[in-house]
């Protein structure tokens, strides 16, 4: 908050109930309104005052609101396809039951196989970008927060109320999904619950503000030209004419910066995160780019020295139960095939070359090695295939299994593999085997597995 | 029926449209509560949901509104000059980038839900710290050394 000592030019804005033309007049019931008007708490017309900032106005706030009004939706459509891409027809998507909210089904594709990993990259990588100007567009707008009268009619309240909505659901989204892939569930509630629902009421809430702006955000973008701002220095800058809404200083001070500095420190700053966030998709020294998360260390060297996201320690699984005792089992029709590791070698090995990509927004790619998983089904003589339920040899965690789809089970590309990048799976790679299929969510990329069951369309 | 709108939009303050845009985004919000007023961890939503908007309005911005002013004092009128390059921006520009990555990372930074990321990623934050002060220490540099040469360039001319 500005502070500002100088005293104040002229009669108060606020005890004189000035109304500029454009702004709302009083509701009803009018004299309540006007009464609440002209009964300003103590200080209300100082801090009015103090905001001193030349640059705020309808401009830069349209400015901002522009590019969020491109991203934000970027962002809840590919949180959507994450949601879809856990195959909620299995139930296997959380939050389980969404009741209205429930998303059109289908089935997940396995191509382009780096689809989740674009998707997914794209939500957490374009969230956290966008942080910066959320926060600037917040900036823009918040004297009104402090304004007196706070409202001059119902409407104007119920609209203030569902800017509560809107503010919350935004950070509350961006804090519990930075939270999330930095693994502090600082909050003690379900992440999954917490950031779907918050989705929904913060775009709801987006909606209803987009429709009711649009037509401010447009007249301000049309109020100045842009490549005019971005030639005019600081000196050079004043502050945008008186709006309706007073978004402009009642008393602007001296520019401090020019609109087009205050643009590139905000664009700046949004290109720093992004900077610092790419580095989780890319292999080798540069990985280490990502300096401030998780995945940006390599947790170890060589062929198996990629991260992981659940260790063997964490998942309860040890090395004496992946020893020679180890045998898959195979399930379909009432038939159970097992296969220990050797009987696995024994088969047609296939090499593939894919991403795997986390739900976190992270991903690598390598060279995996092992059995098609349309080959084990013939193995039980599985065939009519509508999905495959796999389970691993953890005992607790919400990812001890997964249910694949039909096209995941039959693409040539989807393996049970036994090695990566020429050796043997490491522990905490999920060896004896683990599952690998195209473009599927790295959490339902099984690890350890025990056993895979084949479902077949007509039941058993 | 003119006449009936006309006196809605008197009455309400805005035309019949904007009620019912409030009226959905409402609807959503409240089907939301209702339907996760059951479970036990619903109080801690709503905290964080609304705890949220407060501590940025209430305590973020006045915090770093409150910086601007005290940086602007320290400084006087050398921070910004009539002409040539202004040296507020060149603390303020790393110092909100420091903030920013602070805020933004701050669970590594500060080393909070140790058990998860460790099971997790089978590592610990500790490099996090330092990493963030150097980045902050680079940044700091490399504004100070950008203002000494837009300086130097301002006064060759
Ligand atoms: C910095 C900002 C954000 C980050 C880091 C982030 C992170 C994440 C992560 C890691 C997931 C995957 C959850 C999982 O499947 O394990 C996710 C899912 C999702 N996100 Fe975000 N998110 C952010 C912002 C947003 C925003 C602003 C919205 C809404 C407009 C949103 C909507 C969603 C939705 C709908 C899902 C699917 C929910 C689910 O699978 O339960 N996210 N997000």
């Amino acid at each position: 908050m500005s502070a500002e000592s100088s005293p104040p030019a002229g009669g108060s804005p606020v005890a004189s109930g000035r109304v500029p033309p454009g702004r709302p007049a009083y509701g009803f019931p009018r004299r309540w309104w006007a009464f609440l008007a002209e009964h300003p708490p103590p200080g209300a017309a100082t801090v009015n005052r103090r905001w001193r900032s030349p640059l705020r106005g309808p401009w830069l706030t349209a400015m901002f609101g522009v590019v969020l009004l491109v991203g934000l939706p970027l962002v809840f459509l590919t949180g959507l396809l994450d949601y879809l891409a856990y195959s909620p027809q299995f139930g296997q998507a959380f939050p389980r039951d969404v009741g209205w909210l429930r998303l059109p089904q289908f089935d997940w594709p396995t191509r382009p196989s780096w689809l989740f990993r674009l998707t997914q990259g794209l939500h957490v990588a374009l969230g956290i970008t966008l942080i910066p100007i959320v926060l600037a567009k917040l900036w823009s707008v918040l004297p009104k927060l402090f304004d007196w009268p706070p409202a001059r009619s119902v409407a104007q309240v119920l609209e203030r109320l569902s800017l509560l909505l809107l503010v919350g659901g935004i950070l509350f989204e961006i804090a519990t999904g930075l939270l999330d892939i930095q693994y502090a569930y600082l909050f003690g509630f379900d992440f999954y619950t917490a950031h779907y629902f918050g989705a929904w009421v913060f775009v709801a809430a987006l909606v209803t503000h987009v429709a009711l702006k649009l037509r401010r955000m447009r007249t301000g973008l049309r109020s100045r030209s842009l490549p005019e701002e971005l030639i005019t220095y600081r000196a050079a800058t004043r502050p945008e004419p008186p709006d309706p809404d007073e978004l402009v200083a009642a008393r602007p001070g001296p520019p401090t910066m020019s609109r087009r500095g205050a643009l590139t420190l905000v664009g700046g700053l949004s290109l720093l995160l992004a900077a610092l966030t790419v580095g989780q998709h890319l292999e080798g020294p540069w990985r280490r780019t990502a300096l401030l998360l998780p995945r940006g260390r390599q947790p170890g060297a060589g062929p198996t020295g990629f991260p992981v996201n659940r260790t063997a320690a964490a998942a309860g699984v040890r090395a004496a139960d992946t020893g020679p005792g180890w045998r898959l089992a195979l399930r379909a029709g009432g038939r159970t095939v097992a296969v220990d590791r050797a009987g696995l070698l024994a088969m047609a090995q296939h090499t593939v070359t894919l991403p795997i990509a986390c739900v976190e927004g992270w991903s690598t790619v390598q060279t995996w090695t092992g059995v098609r998983l349309r080959d084990l089904a013939a193995l039980v003589g599985a065939d009519g295939i509508a999905a495959a339920h796999v389970r691993s040899l953890e005992k607790a965690g919400l990812f001890k299994q997964a249910t694949l789809q039909a096209n995941q089970v039959l693409d040539a590309d989807s393996l049970l593999a036994l090695q990566v990048n020429g050796v043997d799976l490491s522990l905490d790679h999920g060896y004896p085997a683990r599952v690998i299929v195209p473009a599927l969510p790295g959490v339902h990329c099984t690890k350890w597995v025990a056993e895979i069951e084949f479902r077949s369309r007509t039941g058993g | 029926m003119g006449d009936l709108a006309a006196r809605f939009r008197a009455a309400y303050g805005a035309p019949a449209g904007h009620l019912l845009l409030l009226v959905g985004a409402f609807t959503v919000a409240g089907w939301v509560a209702l339907r996760l007023a059951a479970e036990p961890t619903s109080g801690r939503m709503l905290v964080w949901f609304v705890g949220a908007a407060i501590a940025h309005d209430f305590v973020l911005f006045p915090i770093y509104g409150l910086a601007d002013r005290v940086l602007q004092r320290a400084l006087g009128t050398h921070g910004v000059p009539a002409s040539g390059p202004a040296l507020l921006n060149h603390v303020r520009v790393p110092a909100l980038a420091s903030g920013l990555l602070f805020l933004v990372y701050l669970p590594g930074i500060l080393r909070l839900g140790r058990p998860t990321y460790l099971a997790a990623s089978g590592q610990d934050q500790r490099p996090f710290l330092a990493r963030w002060l150097l980045i902050t220490a680079a940044l700091f540099l490399a504004s100070a050394v950008g203002y000494v040469l837009r300086r130097w360039w301002a006064q060759r001319r």
